[in-house]
């Protein structure tokens, strides 16, 4: 028997996913107009290569997002920017094996 | 990978991926302006990776193939049959069933970006978000097939079905012979979920 395949391959698709998900539930757009967003992404990203659909599926989803909601005005790009700094510090600082979080 | 393992003890945490300190950076943000509630998110994600699967869509395959006038009602209009079931679209989609029979294969694909339908069969596989499947499944759906190790006769006619934003797709497969007598459970067995989007048949028992 094989194991059954995971439903996301890295917890990252996950979160951007439901992230995605929520937003749109919660009323901040369309699924349509993220859909004609997230097809212009892929197709952009697809002229140079083949995408095989696995993570550079998911880094094409996070990069519509990001703009998306810069777009809407609720996610400004450098505060963005210096939020992921401030994880990245976080991480790098927190010893292994405790639990990360900002300051 | 962003560390190698294998020959030294880490200090500090292992830096995640870029993306994903990306994601949590939006996390972060969106949760300090009160537009996001963190614990909604993990409910949304539990709910796709264990609770919304194929095995919802092989739940409404094995009753139409049980039940002529379920059939006829999910044929006419899906989305109403699968919400009576409890399995609704989220973000508003309506949902078509197409049935396979000797003369016509069904197949499904999002040739815009991947859209699926998840309230029936969960996340789709890496393969149906591919530039290859989105690509040549239109072109050449007979040699997809067959890349999937199904070979049709040549008399049956093979049709490609392009969801939308708005219109989900779930194909019925053909009923396999020597299943009569089996009840719902042990018909939903035999569903897979490729047999669903067309680019497997059901199995036998």
């Amino acid at each position: 028997m094989t194991a059954p395949e995971p439903v996301f391959e890295a917890p990252w698709h996950a979160q951007v996913f439901a992230l995605t998900v929520y937003l749109n539930e919660a009323g901040h757009f369309k699924w349509s107009d993220w859909a004609t967003r997230f097809g212009a992404t892929l197709a952009r990203h697809g002229v140079s290569r083949d995408l095989n659909g696995g993570d550079d599926y998911f880094v094409a989803w996070l990069e519509t997002l990001e703009a998306y909601l810069s777009d809407l005005d609720m996610a400004a790009p450098d505060m963005v920017e210096d939020l992921r700094a401030k994880w990245e510090t976080a991480y790098l600082k927190t010893p292994h094996g405790a639990p990360v979080s900002l300051d | 990978m962003p560390h190698d393992h294998s020959d030294h003890d880490h200090a500090h945490s292992l830096l995640p991926p870029d993306p994903a300190l990306r994601i949590k950076a939006l996390e972060t943000l969106l949760t300090q302006k009160g537009l996001i509630d963190p614990a909604a998110l993990d409910v949304i994600i539990d709910t796709y990776e264990n609770k919304i699967g194929p095995r919802n869509g092989a739940q409404v395959v094995a009753r139409a193939w049980l039940d002529p006038e379920f059939k006829a009602a999910l044929l006419n209009d899906a989305t109403s049959v699968v919400a009576e079931m409890g399995f609704y679209g989220r973000q508003g989609e309506h949902m078509v069933a197409v049935e396979n029979t000797d003369d016509l294969h069904n197949i499904v694909v999002c040739t815009l970006c991947s859209c699926y339908p998840w309230p029936l069969l969960g996340i789709p596989p890496g393969w149906y978000k591919s530039d290859a499947y989105r690509a040549r499944v239109v072109r050449e759906p007979r040699k997809v097939l067959a890349d999937f190790d199904v070979v049709l006769p040549d008399e049956t006619a093979v049709r490609v079905w392009d969801s939308t934003a708005e219109v989900r797709y779930l194909v019925i497969p053909q009923r396999p012979a020597g299943t009569d007598g089996l009840d719902e459970a042990a018909l939903m067995d035999l569903v897979t979920r490729d047999s669903m989007i067309g680019t497997g048949l059901a199995n036998t028992p």
